[in-house]
């Protein structure tokens, strides 16, 4: 630079302010940045939803002895999802997810057909929660029935 | 070229811009010891967009209706993440946008901004007051806290005592004959779409009102810089204001961020209508002063109820102050003293009854 060659006392004067100014400019940035961090922090973890505490317990009761017929099913909620009780045609009470596995549509039993079905697309399973044909990548996850005195309880399987 | 230099050259290619910011980069902003006051209108825009911004994200989670509204709000506050800063700075931003907005057009009254040609930009000034009143009024119902249940039920109580459109006005404003959900459901609805259109529309035009007419200079200073014109001072309002007015920015996030988290928003108790009021009840200190005037009118003056009394008083003070600009002379070397004398009258009271309101049991 040409200042540099009009002298060392000159040169000095006019580089000095140089890293104090940078100095300031950093102080300011490092500011603001913390100022944008300490904004977006809290807004960004405010988006975030809290946990639904709505799992209470993983069973339920969800229904009553004699309020299905052989060969019919429900609707009973399991937590905040909906599940599927069947009587079988023989008595025998089954029960599982009524979420569909292939888009999250809600199946229902169907009496004509004695087969689990799902109206979106299509998708059946046998009353095993096994996907049998169409679109359903996946088995429902079934659950476990036990009959106590009036109630049908079900629950989750424990996983081993 | 820069890359941001390349897309600066193809925007403007499109849209002309540099033809549009040309009279930001002309603007100047006049230079005195009283500059300062310019900063107010600034820093009430600034609380408004955090209203905005804060506004939304309360929207995330808030439930309108009797049954939900408490809830949702108690659930923002205990179990959202940050909910309770969220919410507090909603609440802190909108007084001190309130008190900003007051101070704001106080200094104009006393530097007397309002002069020939701005009557206009006065006028759409004196209606976002209103407006933003409305705001802190609408809003504070929506937790459905009992304080809120009851500063509601008073405040539309008198809105019904204006004579003729009063009752109608009240019904419509309760959704009912009284302050029930269907309230709740109104003023949710004016909070968050009815005023927030209305104000953006009137801070535009308030905003382009400001830049076509230029900052105005007080009119001791505007007779002395029309004398003798190498006396005039100003900088540029790009960068220099500008910056200063991001200071000023960055100082008002600090003191709001500082009130929100040092003193979060209270929530209080939920409304019951089947409840009596509780004692030492009173509105946000934004009505106290009216609050307070209305409490000392004794109940029949001649003929007329006291409360009527007021509320035409007031209704009457409201339109002369709105109109006040149209009353002031074209000289500036003679302004009409009055005016000034009614500001000083009108701020004293208002700060004078706001106090005593406070203290008053």
């Amino acid at each position: 630079m040409a200042t540099h060659n009009e002298g060392i006392n000159r040169s000095d004067r006019l580089s000095a302010p140089v890293p104090r100014r940078r100095l300031v400019e950093l102080l300011l940035g490092g500011g603001f940045l913390a100022t944008a961090f300490a904004f977006f922090y809290p807004v960004l973890r405010y988006l975030i939803p809290p946990k639904a505490s709505d799992l209470g317990s993983d069973s339920v009761v969800a229904g009553h002895v004699g309020e299905l017929k052989p060969n019919s099913g429900k609707i009973f909620r399991f937590g905040a999802r909906p599940g599927l009780l069947i009587r079988t045609a023989s008595g025998e009470y089954r029960a599982m997810s009524a979420i569909c596995t292939h888009l999250s549509c809600t199946v229902q039993y169907r009496d004509d057909l004695r087969s689990v079905w799902c109206a979106c697309h299509n998708g059946m399973y046998d009353l095993n929660g096994r996907n049998v044909s169409g679109p359903p990548p996946r088995p429902l996850e079934v659950f476990e029935v036990q009959v106590r005195g009036e109630e049908i309880h079900v629950r989750r399987r424990r996983e081993a | 070229m820069s890359p941001l230099r390349n897309a600066q050259k193809w925007l403007d290619e499109r849209l002309e811009w540099d033809d549009l910011i040309a009279p930001l980069r002309k603007k100047t902003v006049p230079k005195h010891h009283l500059s300062y006051w310019y900063f107010l209108g600034g820093i009430t825009l600034f609380l408004f967009v955090i209203q905005v911004l804060t506004g939304i994200l309360l929207l995330l989670y808030y439930r309108p209706g009797a049954n939900e509204a408490f809830e949702s709000v108690q659930y923002i506050m205990t179990q959202v993440q940050f909910g309770w800063l969220i919410r507090s700075i909603h609440s802190w931003s909108a007084n001190l946008m309130i008190f900003t907005a007051f101070a704001h057009m106080f200094s104009v009254l006393f530097l007397k901004a309002y002069r020939k040609p701005r009557e206009l930009t006065w006028v759409s000034g004196v209606i976002l007051l209103f407006l933003v009143m409305g705001f802190g009024f609408s809003g504070y119902l929506l937790p459905w806290n009992t304080l809120a249940f009851f500063a509601t039920k008073v405040g539309t109580e008198i809105t019904g005592q204006v004579p003729v459109i009063g009752k109608p006005m009240m019904i419509f404003l309760r959704g009912g004959e009284e302050v029930t959900g269907a309230t709740l459901t109104r003023f949710f609805g004016f909070h968050v779409a009815v005023l927030p259109g209305l104000a953006t529309l009137l801070i535009l035009i308030h905003l382009l009102l400001v830049q076509r007419q230029g900052i105005s200079v007080p009119p001791k200073l505007e007779v002395e810089w029309s004398r003798n014109p190498a006396a005039k001072r100003e900088m540029k309002f790009f960068p220099n204001f500008a910056l200063r007015e991001l200071m000023a920015w960055y100082v008002a996030l600090g003191v709001l961020g500082a009130l929100a988290a040092i003193f979060p928003w209270n929530l209080g108790v939920k409304a019951d209508p089947f409840v009596p009021a509780p004692a030492g009840i009173k509105p946000e200190w934004y009505f106290l002063f009216m609050f307070q005037t209305l409490k000392l009118i004794p109940p029949k003056v001649w003929f007329i109820d006291g409360e009527v009394l007021g509320v035409l008083a007031f209704g009457w003070i409201g339109l002369v102050w709105l109109l006040l600009p149209f009353f002031e002379s074209d000289d500036p070397a003679h302004p009409k003293p009055w005016i000034t004398g009614f500001a000083v009258i009108a701020l004293a009271y208002v700060a004078g009854m706001s106090v005593y309101g406070h203290l008053a049991k």
